[in-house]
């Protein structure tokens, strides 16, 4: 493995949800760029992607669970499951497997106020 | 021809979902002179079978590429679809959330707006049949469907090395669409034997040329190394944090394969809350092991005015959805009274009977080769979710039935709220009534079903507030027995 995120300075354990991306990308690569950031960090994905794939193209984890805080990384990407709601950082909610990326989105998978905490 | 049906008459069509039933329902009605409002979740027409990657973002797969096989009839409902769009009255990236005195509440961009009707269709098509096992709510587990739509619709993988698993024709769609985009495909796990698939040959054979693809899809994989097993159990995903594992039983044997991603499913299932909120008559269906609208072979629902199509009222995929559609227009202009007893019309509706019960019968054989596990929820340790949303196990559910203190679905979901979170039952619904049904010992058309209930999706809290008066109207409009307790 060569893209490992080199993270381990900070001293904390990595787990496999963290050291590679979920989603591969195939095909249709040569759309246009555009820049969002993922709770404060920046990230690029492409012109059609929705918010779900821009994520998981990055990291295993979309959202915790309100309950156990258990990891989840959206289920049925048609509407249906309800489990890939992230926020944006000016207070909306959206569902990630049905909403597209714009350019300057900023995404939160956590509460705002449990960023950094 | 009798008058046409305009803005300025009383009647108004509605059609709910832009999949190829809801194509050929506008197509058929257009064509007689109706200009149905046609309101759809998904940006662009086409369903979840047909659906197309984002319009203008620079996507340039060919539908070739897209469909394989069904290119052809993906390029014909599209472009059917555009041909229509200056004809009827089309509102995409739209939510129907609730349903009552003839008029259905949408939400678009952000926006509440009530839409009503005299005549309603009801093509809200279908989502994968799931039933759980250990670890499905790990990341990186997803349905087929969703597998499907990542490849078709974003051009991307679920993962590097995905195993496959569950039954049902799309198993071994996906995968072959998978193998043949480069992603590697670690195995396919197919629930049910091999000798099933034999035994459901003749009724197969209804279908030829759909039986033939499969056949080659199935034949594709093999022929490439693909590792296909047949006949076993789905144990459980492990992984930290996210899947790294999938094990199953084959015989006594259990066997685990690395994998950083699994899409499952046991088949598809209907999307039936639209239907439930208008107040339409069910029946368990013991083909598709689920309530189900009742309604006729033309698609007339109980209730008068409402009718459906498509894999909403029953899996019988997209062929059938395309004729279920025709059939259901021309059923909604025979009740409008327009060209009333046209011997043309009636010989249009005769042939598409014929057509859709052949369909049919090879839906049965289908059923027969690839049935969902019915005896998995005895197997569940009490420590598996059940319902994803709220996370309630199915020890939890156990220990409410084995109390006595429920035996139907609806007191089960009151009671543990299984069913009752965002998703209402769409992904737990099946595995909650397989559950009760085991530890009652009554059979599963036995145990109640699970109603739906407006809001039929999430919608924002302000959406909700905006016209409390419209707000009570509604609800007063769902039917008694369709209201939750």
């Amino acid at each position: 493995m060569t893209n490992l995120p080199n993270a381990t300075s900070a001293g904390q354990p990595h787990s496999v949800a963290d050291a590679a991306p979920q989603f591969v990308r195939l095909t249709e690569a040569h759309r246009k760029q555009v820049g969002l950031t993922l709770d404060g960090v920046a990230l690029t994905a492409l012109t059609g992607d929705t918010v779900l794939s821009a994520i998981l193209l990055h990291t295993r984890r979309v959202r915790d669970t309100e309950f156990s805080g258990e990891p989840r990384a959206g289920f049925c990407l048609m509407g249906a499951c309800q489990d890939c709601w992230v926020q944006l950082e000016e207070g909306t909610r959206i569902r990630a497997c049905s909403t597209f990326v714009k350019d300057g989105m900023r995404v939160l998978t956590r509460p705002a106020g449990a960023i950094g905490a | 021809m009798s008058a046409a049906i305009d803005k300025n008459s009383m009647h108004r069509v509605v059609i709910v979902g832009a999949g190829p039933a809801g194509v050929r329902a506008a197509e058929t009605l257009v064509a007689a002179g109706v200009v149905p409002v046609m309101i759809d979740e998904a940006p662009r027409a086409g369903g979840q079978i047909y659906r197309q990657p984002p319009a203008d973002a620079g996507f340039a797969r060919s539908k070739r590429s897209l469909y394989g096989m069904e290119a052809g009839k993906a390029d014909a409902v599209h472009s059917t679809m555009a041909g229509l769009l200056s004809k009827i009255d089309y509102r995409p990236d739209t939510l129907v959330w609730g349903c009552g005195a003839a008029q259905l509440d949408t939400l678009h961009d952000g926006r509440q707006r009530t839409v009503p009707y005299s005549h309603l269709l009801i093509a809200t098509g279908a989502t994968d049949r799931v039933l759980p096992f250990p670890g499905w709510t790990l990341p990186g587990v997803y349905t087929l469907g969703a597998a499907q739509i990542a490849l078709k619709s974003q051009g991307c993988a679920i993962g590097r090395r995905v195993v496959f698993a569950g039954t049902g024709p799309l198993l071994y769609l996906v995968a072959y669409q998978y193998a043949k985009a480069g992603a590697q495909v670690e195995a396919v796990l197919d629930t049910n034997p091999f000798s099933r698939q034999l035994a459901a040959t003749p009724r197969l054979l209804r279908q030829p040329s759909t039986f033939a693809k499969g056949l080659y899809y199935v034949g594709w994989l093999a022929a490439r190394g693909v590792r296909i097993e047949r006949g076993v159990t789905l144990v459980r995903a492990t992984g930290d944090k996210a899947v790294q594992a999938m094990t199953y039983r084959d015989g006594g044997q259990e066997l685990t394969i690395p994998c950083d991603a699994v899409g499952f499913g046991y088949g598809l299932r209907s999307e039936t809350q639209l239907a439930d909120l208008a107040g339409c008559r069910f029946r368990f269906d013991a083909l598709n092991r689920a309530w189900l609208p009742e309604r006729d072979p033309a698609g007339r629902t109980s209730v008068p005015g409402v009718y459906l199509a498509g894999d909403g009222a029953g899996i019988a995929g997209a062929d059938a959805a395309e004729l279920a559609g025709r059939r259901a227009a021309l059923a909604m202009l025979e009740d409008l009274g327009y060209r009333a007893g046209s011997a043309n019309v009636q010989a249009q509706a005769a042939k598409l009977d014929r057509q859709l019960a052949n369909i049919a019968e090879f839906r049965i054989g289908l059923e027969q080769a690839f049935a969902p596990p019915s005896d998995c929820a005895q197997h569940w340790p009490d420590d598996m979710t059940v319902c994803r949303c709220e996370e309630i196990d199915a020890g939890t559910l156990r220990r409410c039935v084995r109390g006595g203190e429920a035996s139907e679905i609806n007191r089960l979901k009151a009671l543990t709220r299984v069913g009752m979170g965002r998703c209402q039952g769409r992904m737990c619904g099946a595995a909650a009534a397989e559950l009760l049904s085991a530890e009652t010992g009554k059979p599963i058309a036995e145990v109640g079903r699970l109603r739906g209930q407006a809001p039929i999706k999430p919608v924002p809290l302000s959406i909700a507030m905006m016209d409390e008066a419209s707000q009570a109207d509604h609800l007063s409009a769902i039917p008694e027995h369709a209201r939750d307790d």
